[in-house]
């Protein structure tokens, strides 16, 4: 137990069936505190489901987990309190203006109002918002709603952030933005839990896992793992070990 | 060709994938034709009536015993009081109440006039007209067999016949008007909010670029709702038939013919209305409050539409489902030709190219 | 409750900010409460009558203005034949035909009896029974008159006769609007809050949102409540306005007291919302929680007593009709606004209402997931 409480994210043997189908089948990893980890594999892998397993949204069907130090079976809701999250789709909403969802989302999640009032403040200066703070969040473009709906995933400052391929359709520019403020969450000691698809922000992780239908097949640092696999760059990595997928990409 | 049947067998698949559609498609019409045949009816029965019987007398109880035998009355109590009443009126307990006055059989005797007194909850009015009725007639037997060997002279007698349907049998009435609002609302609610669906989730964009020809995409849109709305026609006509033992006395060709046209008629508005929305909550909401209610009320099946103040009069002939609902009780229930609808035929045929005209024309404006 | 205080600013704010839905939430019932009850009209008048008289005589003559007198026939034509009466009725421009045979006056004389033949368009059966029964009623008044005329009063003596005075309660002139304007609120009040609160949860799933609410340490009874509470702050208003256009345009005023009927609303409402809300829980897509909407609302309406009187319903469909929470609000409708029932009168159906809230919306928390 005492162990489990250092490491952010302790995960043993975690299942899940849908019916016949192993989606996640026996997944065994651990993220450290403060660490930004990648979660990296192909389309229809089990990255998404292994995720909302750990996020309190999916029951596991067998296998232990614990996050921020709770069970994922009993203690979801406390689960939750600790943790941030940023679903592949966009998902703040589109129309309340930008104060409004960051005021909402601050308030659900208890932040008192003096607290809410500064941080939002802080937010719409660090993300440049000054002029947009009182538009409707669906008039912004996505790089912009990625990154606010990024900074109201942390506004409680929780244990850990899920993010869920939170880049996805963003210009390059955006995306080095968009991990600028990553590193400065995992500065203030906010765990980063990340899937992507670009292999170039799986360099930026400090270790990444790949799955491969439903199991884990490689887990290191990204310098590690060119090593062992004798490659170039991530993206080689990355190829040797998908090629030997059984499922289609969906 | 080949394609505009690939192009109608992917919509077919649309609409099947979906249970919740199903359930409108043949869930609905078979639970309304199932309510109205047997839950539904006009007629006023179990009235729950309470008597207030101060004479207590052989003749008053004689009344008493003749309306508890009658099969539109329930007797709950004997109500006391004239306070117990009104309690129990207030209290809904009872919808109409007869009052019988004491001294009652002793009036009748001696002075051969007695008087007894009906209140009826008029909350309803219908029902307290109809149950007044029932309660005068069943006194005026009473009185006539008091009268036995006294014959009434110069009698007015009536001989009423029932045209159409001699044993009122109360489904041929709502038939015509169930399959009315059916057809309405599978051809137009779900080809405009199917359509909307389409533009909302962008699809549409993909089909428009498509090499086929806006014509065909109209077509392979409304294909699968003709065939369904004619599936569900076919349903209707069946349960009617054999559950409700409502006659088809008319041709049963120019039955389908006229719903066909009905049908095209609306699957036009469907198309009409998903051509001036945007999303699928307004052409739900447009569809079903904007068509359901008036085709509710406009048909003339729930109301007589000789009732209404003249603009709503004039609103009806607007309602395609009213020229249809004629049609159908012509052709159907009196067993009429053509000849007898050819106007209303006329009309939904006018409707049909009017509304089809405007879709095509706003579908080519759009792709312009 | 803090939670609940921002998730209540939220849906507010989104509420007011739609404003195409707003309108549709105000203006529709307003609309359709003003059209309505004067579409919704089964008073009985205007019946087409054809008569083919044959007679020509003073008597027949007589009969046709005493029936046209009455306020309840319209004597569309005067056909020379029955088959011509016939085609009017095919036509649908006679409800029923009164054929007065040849010598009616002089049977009716000498011979002491005479019959009239009526034909009715039955397919309409309230409307061919009432209508007939009208037409029976009037011709047995015009044959009392003829009787006078020939009997001497002192011949009738004899006769015991027993005279029903009947007398209207609630509506002493049995105007129809008074009996539908009530219930037409609740179904529009009904048609609104069910679709929009059935159409509310499946739309955050359908746009996605929803993930970041089950995400959240939000409560699932937080949630619920926070949908719930806006649609019936919504619905009280246009029950408000309701009220006040059957004040104004109908003259309509409870008879019972208003804040009985407010009680009964609220309570009414939170069964309806939590209705829409269960639907919305078990739905995937906009589509779908509309149409399953659609399905129960409409057997609602027509099983309500709306419409048709529940008493003469078979026992099945009677029990039906009790489980379903807009039978009771249109009854205690009636009841409070017409007959001026009290609180008391209506407990028993407050009692109903309140187990389906409680049923409903439980139900609806617990099929709301978090976790799948």
């Amino acid at each position: 137990m005492n162990t489990k409480e250092q490491k952010a994210i302790v995960c043993r043997d975690l299942t899940k069936r849908f019916g016949d189908f192993v989606a996640v089948d026996h997944i065994s990893f651990e993220v450290e505190r403060g660490e930004i980890f990648g979660f990296l594999g192909a389309n229809g892998a089990g990255k998404t489901t292994a995720m909302r397993m750990l996020c309190g949204l999916s029951h596991p069907t067998s296998g232990q987990a614990a996050v921020a130090g709770f069970d994922v079976y009993r203690q979801q809701e406390s689960i939750k309190r600790s943790i941030g999250y940023m679903s592949q789709k966009f998902s703040l909403y589109e129309n309340l203006t930008v104060l409004e969802n960051i005021e909402f989302f601050g308030g659900v999640y208890g932040l008192s109002d003096a607290k809410l009032n500064r941080r939002s403040e802080r937010l719409i200066t660090t993300l440049g918002l000054g002029q947009e703070a009182r538009k409707m969040v669906g008039s912004l473009p996505l790089g912009w709603k990625q990154k606010l709906a990024f900074s109201v995933a942390v506004i409680h400052d929780p244990a850990i952030v899920f993010l869920d391929e939170p880049t996805g359709g963003v210009d390059p520019v955006t995306r080095r933005q968009f991990w600028d403020l990553i590193y400065e969450a995992a500065g203030r000691g906010i765990t980063i839990f990340v899937t992507t698809h670009y292999m170039d922000e799986a360099e930026y992780c400090n270790r990444i896992s790949i799955m491969v239908d439903g199991r884990v097949e490689a887990l290191d640092t990204p310098g590690n793992l060119k090593h062992r696999f004798a490659a170039d760059s991530m993206d080689e990595v990355f190829y040797q070990l998908a090629r030997g997928a059984k499922r289609a990409a969906d | 060709m080949k394609q505009l049947l690939v192009f109608i067998r992917k919509e077919f698949y649309h609409v099947f994938r979906d249970r919740r559609t199903l359930l409108i498609l043949f869930g609905l019409p078979t639970a309304q034709i199932l309510l109205f045949g047997y839950a539904l009816s006009s007629e006023v029965r179990n009235i729950n009536l309470g008597v207030v019987d101060f004479a207590k007398d052989p003749a008053s109880q004689q009344i008493v015993s003749r309306v508890q035998s009658s099969r539109y009355f329930n007797l709950k109590e004997a109500i006391p009081t004239y306070d117990a009443m009104q309690r129990a009126f207030r209290e809904n307990r009872i919808r109409a109440a007869l009052i019988i006055p004491a001294g009652f059989n002793g009036d009748l005797r001696h002075t051969n006039r007695a008087q007894v007194q009906v209140i009826a909850d008029a909350s309803d009015p219908n029902a307290a007209t109809t149950i007044t009725n029932y309660l005068t007639g069943i006194i005026g037997d009473y009185q006539r067999e008091l009268n036995a060997t006294a014959a009434l002279p110069y009698r007015i007698g009536t001989e009423t016949r029932m045209l159409y349907n001699p044993d009122l049998n109360g489904s041929l009435n709502f038939i015509p008007g169930v399959l009315a609002l059916i057809l309405m609302i599978v051809c137009t609610t779900l080809t405009s909010v199917s359509v909307v669906r389409e533009k909302e989730l962008g699809t549409m964009e993909v089909l428009l670029v498509s090499p086929f020809r806006p014509i065909l995409v109209l077509i392979a849109k409304a294909t699968p709702y003709l065939v369904l709305s004619l599936l569900d026609f076919t349903l209707i006509l069946l349960l009617a038939v054999f559950v409700l033992d409502v006659p088809v006395r008319g041709s049963l060709l120019l039955l389908f013919a006229e719903s066909a046209l009905f049908i095209v008629c609306c699957l036009s508005l469907g198309l009409m209305i998903s051509n001036v929305t945007a999303s699928q909550q307004v052409a739900m909401l447009a569809s079903m409050m904007g068509m359901m209610l008036p085709t509710l009320l406009f048909t003339g099946f729930l109301f007589p539409l000789e009732n209404m103040p003249l603009p709503l009069q004039w609103i009806s002939r607007v309602v395609p489902a009213r020229w249809y609902y004629l049609i159908v009780k012509a052709i159907m229930l009196k067993g009429l030709g053509f000849a007898a609808v050819w106007k209303e035929t006329a009309v939904l045929v006018g409707m049909a190219l009017a509304l089809l005209g405007v879709s095509l024309r706003n579908f080519k404006i759009r792709l312009a | 409750m803090r939670t609940l205080k921002f998730l209540l600013r939220k849906e507010f704010r989104q509420i007011f900010r739609d404003k195409s839905i707003l309108a549709m939430i105000f203006i529709m019932p307003t609309v359709q409460l003003i059209i309505m009850p004067l579409a919704a009209n089964y008073e009985v008048k205007n019946i087409q009558l054809a008569v083919v008289d044959r007679d020509h005589s003073s008597y027949s003559q007589q009969l046709i203005a005493k029936i046209g007198a009455s306020g309840y026939f319209r004597i569309v034509a005067d056909p020379r034949s029955f088959r011509d009466a016939l085609r009017l009725v095919e036509g649908n421009r006679a409800d029923l035909v009164m054929e007065i045979p040849a010598g009616f006056e002089r049977n009716l004389v000498r011979e002491g009896a005479q019959n009239l033949a009526l034909s009715v368009d039955a397919i309409n059966g309230t409307k061919a029974g009432l209508g007939a029964a009208y037409l029976t009623r009037i011709i047995g008044d015009f044959n009392t008159d003829v009787r006078l005329e020939w009997v001497e009063p002192g011949r009738f003596n004899p006769m015991a006769t027993i005279e029903v005075t009947s007398l209207n309660w609630f509506n002493p002139r049995a105007e129809y609007r008074f009996f539908m304007v009530p219930a037409i609120l609740v179904l529009l009040l009904t048609l609104v809050g069910g679709f929009l609160s059935a159409l509310n949860i499946v739309r955050e799933k359908e746009i996605g949102t929803i993930e970041q609410i089950n995400v959240s340490p939000i409560r699932k009874w937080q949630f619920i409540l926070g949908k719930m509470i806006p649609f019936w702050v919504l619905g009280l208003i246009v029950f408000t306005i309701g009220l006040t256009i059957a004040r104004v345009v109908y003259g309509i005023i409870p008879a019972g007291s208003l804040l009985t009927l407010y009680v009964f609303a609220a309570v009414y409402l939170v069964a309806l919302l939590g209705f829409g809300l269960l639907i919305s829980t078990f739905s995937d897509t906009q589509i779908q929680a509309m149409f399953v909407a659609f399905f129960f609302i409409m057997i609602f309406i027509l099983m309500s007593g709306l419409f048709t009187s529940i008493d003469s319903m078979p026992v099945w469909a009677r029990t039906i009709a009790y489980l379903t929470p807009v039978t009771h609000f249109i009854e205690v409708m009636r009841m409070i606004v017409l007959k001026g029932s009290g609180l008391a009168d209506v407990s028993r159906q407050l009692l109903y209402e309140g187990l389906f809230a409680v049923v409903l919306n439980g139900w609806a928390i617990l099929n709301y997931r978090k976790t799948t």
